[in-house]
């Protein structure tokens, strides 16, 4: 861990946030991804019947 | 296409039209804000050109979504799109009858409101300027947005969200050349800034709200 | 061959599925290089002490902020031109992915003001500009879910980022002329004279690597997603017809 001096909580802040924001769309994304990657076989399972 | 103006006004200011409401509502603001910030003159005479501004800008947005709802309700958008006009000139023709009933009488009515918020002396000719160059510009992007969302449901919260961002470069030329006009600077730059939105929103909006309208119509 | 036979969904979706995964993994590793370096072993600045570090997520994520809408910009006109359903689907993909990064930039943008400038929000230009921006993005995606019929969706939408666009634009100078700022100039550019220092440049094009690769990968990813959706949302029309 590097000395961050005075700063460290706001380093930190925008660290902590910014990795979460990306994580959440990253998340986000994948799970719609799986979601509707589902729902679509489903329909075409049902389709060909 | 001048029937069509005058068919808009005059269903504007028979009664339930909405006509004056506009007025109304830019009344309430500038009443409101006084309560809000305090009664001393020195402060509402600092925060007044940009509270005239929004005010204006608020009011016209307020009767924005029947611009284009109850010609597409009744089905007679579907005539209009037909007709021998192009639905660019009716595009047009709307924006100026919503400008006719909104922004005119606001025009008209600001130095009244500017005397609430102790506006200072030079501020109101300028105040007249800035709003009578800036507010046909407000109605042109509104029917552009009011074009967009005419087949929602729910359009109207939408229409504000889509079109308020529209609005910034206005709203700031308008209320800047107050402000400099109050405080008896030079006005020319904002008011050739504001002139210029206005006229290139004129000349290109009415072709995007038209395409709009085209694919809503479909 | 040429670009255009991407626009074949069939093709898209063959192309894009080994595509994602190496694009993903690539990123991933720029970025924990680039941050890693950037957190750990780079020295702190003599005026701004440790906040310089900040510089490796908020100058990467304002150049996504800003560049995902000229990808969405050109993908709308790709679309009003040539009727590729998959550009139309790509600049829905990426709009998301933009308001992150413009809210990324934003937060860590007031995060560093606290302490350089003292407050975490200033009316500079480039803020402002930026959360014009983010009022954009918000719009634009609001529109979009908010219109059931896709093809009106995608054609409302464009036309709205095309004049969306040349409001953006003139937004910037209008802030520009509004209010002079505090924001330092640009941090990369060719003109030397204004570059951050070599030490902190490294890492950061690192970094800045990584926040690109890692937009293609969740840009194609959600394309890939909302290709399938377009897919199931036909299928189930014909479903209720039948």
């Amino acid at each position: 861990m590097p000395d961050l001096g005075k700063y460290a909580a706001e380093v930190l802040t925008a660290y902590g946030v910014s990795l979460a924001l990306l994580g959440g769309i990253v998340w986000l994304s994948i799970a719609r991804g799986r979601k509707v990657k589902r729902q679509l076989e489903a329909a075409e399972a049902r389709r060909r019947g | 296409m001048i029937r069509l103006v005058l068919r808009d006004v005059r269903l504007a200011v028979r009664a339930g039209g909405g006509f004056g409401l506009g007025l109304a509502f830019f009344l309430i603001v500038t009443v409101l804000v006084p309560f809000g910030v305090g009664p001393e003159g020195a402060v509402l005479t600092r925060i007044a050109p940009g509270i005239l501004w929004v005010g204006a800008l608020l009011a016209c947005l307020l009767s924005l979504d029947r611009m284009f709802a109850l010609d597409w309700e009744d089905g007679s958008l579907d005539l209009l799109a037909t007709a021998p006009v192009p639905l660019e000139g009716v595009v047009a023709a709307k924006a100026l009858a919503h400008w006719l009933t909104t922004g005119l009488p606001l025009v008209v009515a600001a130095p009244l409101f500017g005397l609430l918020l102790n506006l200072s002396g030079p501020g109101y000719v300028w105040l007249v300027v800035s709003l009578a160059l800036g507010t046909p510009a407000l109605s042109v992007i509104g029917a552009f947005g009011a074009a967009l969302t005419v087949g929602l449901k729910r359009g109207g919260l939408l229409l504000s969200l889509l079109v308020l961002p529209l609005y910034v470069p206005t709203l700031i030329f308008g209320a800047e050349a107050v402000r400099r006009g109050a405080e008896g600077l030079s006005v020319e730059t904002p008011l050739l800034m504001l002139a210029g939105i206005t006229a290139g929103t004129l000349a290109v909006l009415p072709f995007a709200a038209a395409a709009a309208l085209r694919v809503n119509l479909r | 061959m040429s670009i255009w036979r991407y626009a074949n969904p069939a093709k898209f979706m063959a192309t894009t599925e080994r595509l994602v995964p190496a694009l993903s993994w690539l990123a991933a590793v720029a970025l924990a290089v680039g941050l890693v370096w950037g957190f750990f072993f780079t020295p702190d600045d003599y005026r701004q002490g440790s906040t310089v570090k900040i510089i490796y997520l908020h100058v990467p994520a304002a150049l996504i902020a800003i560049n995902a809408w000229f990808m969405m910009l050109a993908a709308s006109l790709i679309w009003l031109i040539r009727r590729h359903h998959v550009s139309a689907l790509a600049a829905k993909a990426a709009a998301p992915v933009g308001v992150t990064m413009t809210l990324i930039a934003l937060v860590t943008g007031a995060v560093w003001g606290q302490p350089m400038w003292g407050t975490w929000w200033a009316w500079d230009p480039r803020l402002t500009s930026f959360l014009i921006l983010f009022l954009f993005y918000l719009g634009y995606m609001a529109l979009w879910s908010a219109i059931e019929d896709p093809d009106t969706a995608a054609d409302l939408t464009s036309v709205l980022c095309l004049v969306g666009s040349v409001f953006a634009v003139l937004s910037r100078y209008a802030v520009n002329f509004w209010n002079q700022g505090l924001h330092q100039g640009a941090s990369l550019s060719l003109d030397a004279e204004e570059n951050v220092a070599d030490v902190f440049y490294l890492p950061l094009l690192v970094a800045i690597g990584g926040f690109v690769l890692l937009f293609i990968a969740l840009v194609l990813q959600r394309t890939r997603t909302e290709i399938r959706a377009r897919r199931l949302h036909a299928l189930r029309l014909r479903e209720r017809m039948a």
